[in-house]
């Protein structure tokens, strides 16, 4: 393990940047977002960035080919590049558990190239949560924010910031930066991770339970009657899907040029009317088949093809920004009686 | 601190549903948080007792809701509304998108409601939220209690209210309020009084957040087209996400373009966008054109109005004339 003093912390980003792109979580007027870092800029003490650090990996909108019209011909133009390496610091244990979640959709076969392209060239640096919020329930999903994963995990104190590689690409990076750096023990980062996994133990959703959730449990929640009224103010807007670090649902669609065609793949929504429109129409035909789609894709369809990973990280941004105030702790708590009071 | 008390509509739904007058109730239900409320309907006298609830965070506006709820049965709906949500209730009558007969109306004075992302800036890791006459207390996981003015966390549109009237009712909770002399338009006219670039660039700021979710369309109670032209793929326009950063500014001014007479100033679009985009001030500059051009219009004001911009008088001023008295106002 390394350190190194906040006081120092600048020249640490300047040195990352010198190679890399460096994204850091900056404090803006309207909450805290992801932005490249440069001379003068700050590392936010937010939470919860607005926006999840899925768009480095999964942008919202991205071009995948042009095709040039010329008379009857139809010239097919390949937009893709080499990505640059980046570094990401500052990610919350729940939104590196999303990139788990991410890369079991887009790296299985056939591996989505535009997807693993970003995710090789990208570093993670995580940091624990020693300031956990109301709405945040990680640890449901056996996430321990005390602990995130990342190709380096960092802990920062008072004076402190304490940094550890877990991979090849992490030593890699922490390696160059040696010079910033000194070697310490772990005793103070063992501290502070005492004193968040007893600040999470105090949650107000400390106790919320997934046991009745997971993988092959389709028939047990499909036709639940609580679905109805769970749904029944649900606006049908987009939000909880494109805030959510893991909801990776896409449309592809072509934008006509006037000389040309773009084809770009932007997000979709399961809240949308025509999300998975089909030949014969759509089958969910209104917003209670569209809403339990998510909360079932989330805590049973995912788990069933993947192991029993669950596809929600308990980031808590839903809770923070749906309209309306329905959301996936609700769900849980109606229809996961068992362990949720 | 609001004056009527939880108790008062609890009681109030319960009798009209036992004497029959209504057959099922649209009111806020408690949540997780304090802060954390979520319109809903209630069936019994039971729910209600548990689940609902009158705070500071009932912003909700439920007009738009009865388009769906009044045809689901041909019982009455019993809905509480705030001063501001009956002129959407009224526009939404004017436009024939529900039968009045089908609802019961119940005023609710309001003393404006809290915006949760101030609050939230206020205080990290919110326990509780306590009201103490103008105060705010704050209980919060880690730093104890913080005592805040109420003043300071209340939402933009209900520091500007333009009205503590209730334009309808079939019933009133306390005593009616009257309309304000409010200062909405100052933020207006402060763009106004910008350069044409400046205005470029505040907006282009505002605007380039934006995740093209809709809850702006989706809740707002002007936007009831069956089949919205973003939705429908034979329209060509149906992007889900913007293809370039362009796109974003048309689909906003495109939609409030087609609310233009008809959108009430609710400030729904604003409190419902994720990303704190100031959309009702959108809204709120057509609505002050159509004042200065035509004469003071409030959409909502009462049932069956017709908005000046479709309603052609012979005092009607000339395009070229609006051009120039639109200039004078840049």
């Amino acid at each position: 393990m390394r350190k190194i003093s906040l006081a120092n912390l600048d020249a640490l980003f300047a040195a990352i940047a010198a190679e890399e792109t460096l994204y850091l979580p900056q404090d803006t007027e309207k909450g805290a977002v992801y932005a490249e870092w440069c001379e003068g800029a700050t590392l936010s003490n937010a939470l919860n960035t607005v926006r999840s650090p899925k768009d480095f990996f999964f942008p919202q909108t991205e071009n995948l080919m042009d095709f040039k019209v010329e008379g009857k011909s139809i010239e097919i133009i390949d937009t893709r590049k080499e990505c640059e390496d980046f570094v990401i610091f500052g990610v919350r244990a729940c939104d590196v558990r999303s990139f788990e979640v991410l890369d079991r959709v887009f790296l299985s076969e056939p591996v989505d190239t535009y997807y693993k392209n970003r995710r090789d060239h990208g570093v993670i640096i995580s940091m624990a949560c020693t300031r956990p919020a109301e709405t945040c329930f990680c640890q449901t999903f056996g996430i321990d924010a005390a602990a995130p994963e990342g190709d380096i995990v960092c802990h920062k104190t008072e004076d402190t910031l304490y940094l550890d590689a877990k991979t090849e690409k992490g030593e890699t990076l922490l390696a160059r930066l040696s010079a910033l750096t000194e070697e310490c023990d772990t005793s103070a980062v063992e501290a502070q991770q005492a004193l968040i996994r007893e600040r999470m133990a105090k949650l107000p959703l400390a106790n919320l339970s997934a046991s009745d959730f997971g993988a092959d449990k389709t028939m047990e929640f499909f036709n639940r009657p609580e679905w109805k009224e769970l749904s029944q103010s649900c606006l049908g807007c987009g939000t909880c899907t494109f805030v959510c670090p893991t909801c990776q649902c896409y449309d592809i669609k072509d934008f006509d040029t006037g000389h040309g065609i773009k084809r770009f793949r932007c997000w979709d929504s399961c809240m949308y009317s025509e999300f998975t429109r089909m030949a014969h129409g759509n089958n969910r035909l209104t917003q209670v088949e569209r809403f339990r789609q998510r909360f079932m894709h989330k805590l049973v369809y995912y788990p069933t093809n993947n192991d029993g990973l669950f596809s929600c990280v308990g980031c808590g941004r839903c809770l923070a920004k749906c309209p309306i105030n329905m959301n996936i702790v609700k769900v849980m708590k109606t229809l996961g009686g068992k362990d949720n009071g | 601190m609001q004056e009527i008390t939880r108790n008062a509509l609890v009681e109030k739904a319960s009798a009209l549903l036992a004497d029959g007058t209504v057959g099922r109730v649209l009111a806020w239900k408690r949540g997780e948080f304090d802060y954390d409320v979520t319109p809903a309907v209630f069936q019994t006298a039971e729910e209600l007792a548990r689940d609902l609830v009158w705070n500071d965070f009932c912003g909700a506006n439920f007009s738009k809701y009865l388009i769906k709820e009044t045809e689901k049965s041909d019982e009455k709906v019993l809905v509480f509304l705030k001063p501001c949500d009956t002129y959407s209730f009224n526009q939404l009558l004017t436009e024939h998108r529900f039968n009045r007969e089908k609802v019961y109306v119940i005023g609710v004075p309001c003393a404006g409601m809290l915006d949760v992302e101030k609050v939230k800036k206020s205080a990290e890791g919110i326990a509780s939220i306590t009201e103490d006459s103008d105060k705010i207390v704050i209980e919060t996981l880690f730093d104890g209690a913080l005592t805040l003015d109420r003043a300071s966390l209340l939402a933009e549109r209900c520091i500007n209210c333009k009205s503590k009237k209730h334009t309808a009712y079939d019933e009133l909770l306390g005593e009616d309020g009257e309309v304000l002399d409010s200062a909405r338009f100052d933020e207006v006219a402060a763009i106004e009084a910008m350069t044409p670039d400046e205005r470029f660039a505040f907006w282009q700021n505002e605007l380039s957040r934006c995740i093209r979710c809709n809850a702006c369309r989706n809740v707002c109670p002007a936007c009831t087209c069956e089949k919205c032209v973003f939705d429908n793929p034979a329209s060509g326009l149906e992007n889900k996400a913007a293809s370039d950063s362009f796109e974003e500014k048309m689909f906003h001014i495109i939609r409030a373009f087609h609310v233009v007479g008809r959108c009430t100033d609710c400030g729904e679009c604003s409190r419902v966008c994720p990303q704190q985009i100031p959309l009702h001030l959108l809204n709120r500059k057509f609505i002050k054109d159509i004042d200065n051009f035509y004469g003071e219009y409030q959409a909502g004001a009462e049932v069956g109005s017709r908005a000046p911009i479709v309603d052609y008088t012979t005092e009607d001023l000339e395009p070229n004339e609006a051009v120039e008295r639109g200039d004078d106002n840049a």
